[in-house]
């Protein structure tokens, strides 16, 4: 099919179109707004492609899907919003203790509970990082445009599979339904990962390996190698164990294989940070607003710069740190009651001041609302 | 609020700010949709759409906005209008304090019966639709026609093509005979 390659979409469109392009070809999920164009698109266009759409009875057995198809071998993607996102935590945690790639969208809405389904919201920022019990690391991913949100897709599929790891992209409900005018990728413009694959001999194989970077090659299911896959804390041949040295190997493992490459994982946008003395430091939709807002503050002759964060997690401390030495005070905008600020408060040294800059009514934070915010500081 | 910073250096003056306001069901999220896809398509500048509206399909207060830009768009929503389309007497009231001085107001003159300004274009988009172009239902596509015809935002052979694009099947006559309804009704009123 002849396509145009310059296309206005959605972000919740552009979402699929990297998903599509990152290899993914299986996607279950229960739709939810403002996720819901995720599915459709995936309904549409997998079966066109080879692929597999399946809409499950429910967030968690959408979740268990994506794992399970991974595990044979597939990319695999699932979205969903505030609520579903909770409902999947058993499973994301299912998926980490197994090291499957995998992964899962969030169109943040507001919460707690159902909340506001046709509102943005970014309160789930802290529940991608600690939301499913237990010791373990995590990635998430927040592009802030249309346009990014294909590459980022795409980033988010590469890290998976390069860590063998569930990962959480983060969109919002701005960003999921707006639309620009998006230029889609030509095949080899972007890298696409796929998993490392054993090299062993199937009766040789060890499937949770400790490899120098720890990410243990992974076979399909019906490739030959036959191994157990289990939620509980297991040794390298896969099976549960009470061994105490085993058990905290396994954690290291799981830790260490993401904290080990967290700069190479880490991403921003520093744009007009070069001789700031105030910044402000946001993600996804609200980055739009800060630039915004440090763009006409730089107009005024202010030294006015901006960090946008498309790693949310691991947390580059050191990065933000060394971006932010020149600043004398930091502005941390979000749309919650106070989530990121407090890990920009950990990075930064006492004598930088830290505002929060919070909004939590379902409306994203304006130029003007940051603009005032700024007179008071500077 | 910022007085001081937006005072000194104003909205960005290369930002164009529209938006298309009803209630639910007058295609206004349509209307942006195909604008937006019109503007792209005549190439040269950005365009960024985003919508709201309420959790009913029909009824209730609808809006999307349209910023267009030759430069990179930061903030993606309106902050000060230089169009405003407003289709009904609620989308007025709610939205009119949003519109710059100066700022281009057009109505639907049949449904909007107090405009706070001499300022501004009327058209009775939708008995137009009604009367002339065969169903209510493309008012929205009238009132695209108008703002083609009022501003050079798009040109009009280009916003013909992306409706027709989008238009369903058997509907093209229709929809192209709405946009010359409202292309030529604004042109009579162009000041």
């Amino acid at each position: 099919m002849d396509r145009p390659t310059k296309r206005l979409l959605q972000g919740n469109g552009a979402c699929v179109e990297g998903a599509i392009y990152a290899g993914m070809r299986f996607y279950a999920g229960y739709p939810i707004t403002p996720s819901t164009e995720i599915a459709e698109l995936c309904a549409r266009q997998l079966p066109r492609i080879g692929g597999r759409f399946i809409q499950m009875e429910d967030e968690i057995a959408s979740m268990a899907a994506i794992v399970g198809a991974s595990v044979s071998g597939l990319k695999t993607m699932t979205a969903t919003s505030g609520p579903g996102y909770s409902l999947m935590q058993e499973n994301i945690g299912y998926a980490y203790m197994t090291e499957t790639p995998c992964v899962i969208v969030n169109v943040q809405r507001g919460g707690p509970s159902t909340g506001l389904p046709t509102k943005v919201s970014q309160s789930d920022t802290m529940q991608a990082r600690w939301g499913t019990h237990g010791d373990y690391n995590a990635i998430a991913v927040a592009p802030s445009s249309v346009g990014d949100t294909v590459p980022e897709t795409i980033r988010a599929f590469n890290l998976a599979e390069r860590f063998r790891t569930p990962v959480t992209l983060l969109l919002d409900e701005v960003i999921g339904h707006m639309r620009e005018m998006v230029t889609l990728p030509q095949p080899g413009e972007y890298e696409v990962f796929n998993r490392v694959k054993p090299t062993a001999r199937p009766e040789d194989f060890v499937p949770f390996e400790l490899t120098p970077n720890l990410v243990s090659p992974m076979p399909a299911y019906r490739e030959g190698y036959r191994y157990n896959v289990t939620g509980l804390t297991h040794d390298p041949m896969g099976f549960a164990t009470n061994r105490a040295d085993e058990i905290a190997v396994k954690l290291d493992k799981l830790t260490n294989k993401i904290d080990n490459f967290k700069e190479e994982i880490f991403k921003s946008r520093a744009e007009m940070m070069d001789d700031a003395e105030v910044a402000f430091v946001s993600y996804g939709s609200v980055s739009r607003a800060t630039l915004q807002a440090a763009s006409l503050a730089r107009q005024a002759g202010f030294k006015v710069g901006s960090i946008q964060l498309y790693t949310i997690w691991p947390f580059d401390y050191d990065t933000i740190r060394k971006l932010c030495s020149r600043c004398r005070c930091v502005i941390v905008a979000e749309l919650n009651m106070g989530q990121i600020v407090h890990e920009v408060e950990k990075a930064l040294p006492e004598n930088v001041e830290i505002q929060p800059m919070l909004r939590y009514d379902g409306e994203i934070i304006t130029p003007e609302q940051l603009l005032a915010r700024l007179e008071e500081v500077i | 609020m910022a007085g001081k910073i937006i005072g000194k250096v104003g909205i960005p003056q290369d930002r164009f700010e529209i938006r298309l306001s009803g209630s639910g069901g007058q295609g206004m999220i349509f209307a942006s949709v195909v604008l937006c896809e019109a503007i792209g398509r005549a190439g040269g500048k950005n365009v960024v759409q985003s919508q709201s509206y309420g959790p009913e399909a029909r009824g209730g207060a609808s809006k999307a906005d349209i910023v267009v830009s030759t430069a990179e768009i930061y903030y993606p929503k309106a902050m000060k209008l230089d169009l405003l389309l407003a289709m009904t007497q609620e989308a007025l009231d709610k939205y009119y304090p949003d519109l710059k001085d100066g700022g281009m107001l057009i109505v639907d003159s049949g449904l909007v019966t107090e405009v706070p300004t001499e300022k501004y274009y009327g058209v009775p988009f939708t008995r137009l639709a009604r009367e002339e172009a065969g169903h209510i239902m493309v008012a929205n596509v009238i009132a695209l026609g108008a703002i083609c015809a009022l501003t050079d935002i798009v040109p009009l052979d280009i916003l013909t093509d992306a409706v027709l694009a989008r238009a369903p099947k058997g509907t093209e006559d229709r929809n192209k005979k709405a946009l010359e309804i409202g292309y030529n009704e604004a042109l009579k009123q162009k000041k």
